[in-house]
């Protein structure tokens, strides 16, 4: 299973939950599987969320899969100027 | 058509660079230099109407009504818009360059609705026939207001009895949530490892305060729209942006209008840094063109720019890093309070991240405060929040070195972060090259340069993370071989001539031969604007793509007229070329000799990019620089400037120098004059160039640019954005710098003369006697360290 870890105030919509091990897929199966335990950050994940695989950084890319060895963090959207 | 999910996880490329890494003639210099670029307030249309902007005198107060019978009653005016005009929006989250926005406090900020929250927020707008009607227009526009206590200040703004902007607004982020409103939108907070087991391995510890005044992207040229309605609903728009499909989308929002009857075109532009990333006047041009059934352009005046468009935080922040005597850091702790202007969302979580990446630490907490106050709400700038909160640091680490004895620069390497290093806000970097600057600027005689009395040498390093996301780009062939580029993502700092450069070498056509244009929305599909150092890093992935598809489609029409398989044709070094068992038996075919038979072969050949690009790298920049301190003016020269910057790969070493440079510029500015300066009416003293002070080419010396090049491993050419980065460090060096020559730690931006000189007298430094005797502290020892 994934090794998930939520940054910054996430945490606080899983009840403190800041890192849980899920069989995650894909970006699109993680949040599924955030949003069936954790109802309260479902919002969230809509609003700007950023997914570091395994040290790389996808934004707004559902799609991307994730490895059972993986190693996941949940980070607000980076951008810039 | 090409399409990625954006998972390309590209090697660099194996074919012939001819032009990438070159100093290519750019494509837009020529119209530039003779005067023929169009600029958004170069472009007119017949019978076109002035707007003009109604805007508070007030930096706080309740509207209590809005009277513009007796304005719209003038002859020559054409069109009058207030708060009524714009329906009221739903709470929505929208990215807007660092941040997210709410489109509920977009439409209260092109147009104030129940109070005005800063001096310069737009009230109502008109559109006349003459600049003297607007003008004459909006004096007879009458508006009552509440004058309301205001805030400026962001430490007097999180005080429980400040004068509070938004009576809904509760702090997020804190448990329980509060039940009384303040001006603190957010509390975040990120933290790995334990910092008090940290701090009590620590043998020096250095704990800090450190103020940032609010600076401005002051870019050149002015926000300027030119709008025209067609009576079907219809409308186009010529701007400044760095994101004109932004631009759409904001006015089809605001104004209840479908996507695609908007048509915006990207003028080129003087300017944006961060700054032409949200919209002001383009949702009021179109507004009154609406009204008016004419076509309205609106320009802003310097004055404007600055009272009603956004600059970055004035922060405060507090720093505490502990490290062992033998220089390693092992706890670091910091709390950064930003403001975020009129609405929520300033570059705090970007600060907050960024405040200790470049180093490899094992314990680190970092809380940051979104904190609103009555000042323009705050628009992205280069990097933005990570030049505040690595200011702090790198301050601190200065002083840690110094304390410890140890150089600087070593200090640094000592603790780099390099690829797997955890990062502090979780993942783990990638390939980057932090330890690459720092050995490059070791390496240079100006680190070695001896200095004189009251001279100081500062180093600091910088990080920005970077980003892709969603790009569209195409190329197509033309009759005679020549191509035509057409990219989505307004070209601020060298994207046209970068991404020719690409398709030159992807095609194998000469460079001189692809015209590159910045496409309107409805010629190209939906592209996210310029910004987080993005275009030229997907840009090019998009080239790649496009490129692939023509070249694809090549051999297949090869295939066809060579009557051999598919699989015996390939397209190598600039043409289609036989291969496997067909191998000699074809004469190879340029693109321009398959443009010859475009016709008979298919029809026009051309392809697209269409991606969500991903593997931004991160990038990494190491700044050096000498300064002297005149101790009876307390004026800080700059003498000598380094910056050593990693680009991945430098598409175009020209404009990748010019970033750094650029960068370095802006942040010397920040360091040593920039700043909002407000009365205690809350009214903004210095809205023009001649008080707020920028720095001019004979205020600087030559920037020196050093390319250091790790290749991003998720990029065809290796690419790493480089736009943000080079304006990070310059503040710290600067204060590091100014703490040699000086032996005075200035905590507090900008370090202009009068704090100088001021710090100077309360320490006798600037005394006869020390004046005589050059006691200034100055560079001694190696490196001048």
């Amino acid at each position: 299973m994934a090794r998930v870890v939520l940054v910054g105030n996430l945490a606080q919509l899983t009840g403190g939950v800041a890192e849980l091990d899920l069989p995650a897929t894909s970006v699109k199966h993680l949040f599924a599987l955030l949003r069936e335990r954790y109802p309260d950050i479902g919002p969230h994940l809509e609003e700007g969320i950023a997914v570091a695989i395994d040290g790389q950084i996808y934004q707004d890319s559902l799609l991307e899969p994730i490895e059972p060895a993986s190693e996941v963090f949940l980070l607000p959207q980076i951008a810039g100027g | 058509m090409a399409e990625t999910n954006g998972t390309t996880n590209g090697a660099v490329l194996d074919i012939p660079q001819t032009y990438v890494g070159t100093r290519t003639v750019r494509p837009d210099g020529v119209d530039k230099v003779t005067g023929r670029a169009r600029f958004a307030a170069d472009f007119n249309l017949p019978g076109q109407l002035v707007g003009r902007v109604l805007r508070s005198p007030h930096p706080h107060a309740r509207i209590i009504s809005i009277d513009t019978s007796k304005a719209q009653a003038l002859p020559g005016v054409k069109a009058v818009i207030t708060r009524d005009d714009f329906a009221d929006q739903a709470s929505e989250l929208i990215p807007a360059g660092e941040m997210m926005m709410n489109y509920r406090d977009v439409v209260r900020n092109v147009m104030a609705r129940e109070k005005v929250l800063y001096e310069g927020h737009a009230v109502a707008a008109v559109a006349a026939t003459s600049v003297a009607v607007a003008k004459k227009a909006l004096k007879l526009i009458d508006v009552k207001y509440e004058v309301l206590p205001h805030v400026i200040d962001v430490v007097e703004a999180m005080n429980p009895s400040a004068p509070v902007l938004h009576p809904d607004l509760f702090t997020a982020g804190v448990e329980p949530k509060p039940d009384k409103a303040s001006n603190v939108a957010k509390r975040i907070e990120i933290a790995i490892g334990d910092i008090e087991a940290g701090f009590g391995k620590a043998d020096v510890i250095v704990e800090r305060e450190f103020n940032t005044a609010p600076v401005h992207q002051g870019y050149i040229e002015p926000h300027a729209a030119l709008a025209t309605v067609s009576e079907d609903g219809t409308a186009e728009v010529w701007v400044t942006t760095q994101g004109h499909f932004i631009v759409r989308a904001h006015c089809a929002r605001l104004l209840g209008m479908d996507i695609s009857k908007i048509r915006v075109t990207a003028s080129e532009i003087g300017g944006g840094f961060g700054g032409k990333t949200v919209v002001y006047l383009e949702p009021l041009a179109v507004a009154l063109s609406r009204k008016a059934k004419r076509p309205v352009k609106m320009v802003m005046s310097r004055e404007e720019v600055f009272k009603a468009s956004g600059p970055t935080s004035g922060a405060n922040i507090r720093v505490k890093l502990g490290a062992s005597k033998d220089g390693k850091f092992v706890a670091g702790y910091a709390e950064l309070r930003y403001q975020a202007g009129a609405f929520p969302g300033s570059p705090v979580q970007p600060g907050v991240f960024c405040a200790f990446a470049p180093y490899d630490m094992e314990n680190v907490k970092v809380v940051g405060y979104d904190v609103v106050s009555n000042r323009p709400k705050v628009a992205a700038y280069r990097a933005p929040g990570a030049p505040i909160s690595e200011f702090a640091v790198e301050s601190v680490v200065d002083e840690i070195a110094k304390k410890l004895d140890i150089d600087p620069v070593e200090l640094r390497l000592q603790n780099a972060a390099r690829e797997g290093t955890k990062a502090a806000y979780g993942p783990k970097f990638g390939p980057i090259g932090l330890t690459e600057t720092l050995h490059a600027v070791e390496k240079t005689n100006h680190y070695t340069t001896p200095l004189q009395p009251w001279q100081g040498r500062g180093v600091a390093s910088g990080f920005w993370f970077n980003i892709g996301g969603e790009t569209c780009a195409s190329l197509t062939v033309n009759e005679d071989g020549t191509v035509s580029l057409v990219a989505g993502t307004p070209d601020i700092g060298g994207l046209r001539a970068s991404l020719a450069a690409v398709a030159a070498d992807e095609l194998g056509v000469p460079y001189e031969k692809v015209r590159p244009i910045i496409g309107d929305t409805g010629s190209i599909g939906f592209n996210f604007l310029t910004g987080g150092s993005r275009s030229c890093f997907s840009g090019a992935m998009a080239i790649v793509e496009a490129a692939k598809e023509i070249k694809a489609d090549l051999c297949r029409r090869a295939a066809k007229l060579w009557d051999c398989k598919p699989e015996d044709v390939e397209f190598s070094h600039g043409a289609v070329r036989a291969k496997g068992a067909a191998a000699g038996k074809h004469t190879p075919m340029t693109v321009a000799d398959c443009a010859k038979v475009a016709g008979k072969t298919g029809g026009p050949i051309g392809g697209t990019g269409r991606i969500n690009a991903q593997g931004a790298g991160p990038s990494f920049g190491t700044h050096l620089v000498d300064v002297e301190v005149d101790p009876e003016t307390g004026r800080v020269t700059i003498l000598r400037y380094t910056v050593a910057q990693d680009a991945g790969r430098a598409i175009h070493p020209s404009y990748v120098e010019g970033q750094f440079q650029g960068g370095a510029v802006q942040g010397i500015g920040w360091a040593l004059n920039e700043e909002y300066i407000y009365g205690k009416d809350g009214k903004l003293q210095n809205a023009g160039f001649l008080d707020y002070r920028m720095p001019v080419a004979s205020d600087l010396p030559m920037i020196d640019a050093i390319l250091v090049e790790v290749p991003n491993p998720r990029h065809p050419y290796g690419v790493r954005g480089v736009g943000e980065t080079p304006i990070v460090p310059p503040m710290a060096a600067i204060a590091n710098a100014i703490e040699q020559a000086t032996g005075v730690r200035f905590t507090e931006l900008p370090m202009s003369p009068p704090k100088v000189l001021k710090a100077l007298r309360e320490r006798g430094l600037n005394t006869r006697e020390a004046l005589r005797s050059g006691n200034g502290k100055n560079g001694h020892g190696k490196n001048g360290h």
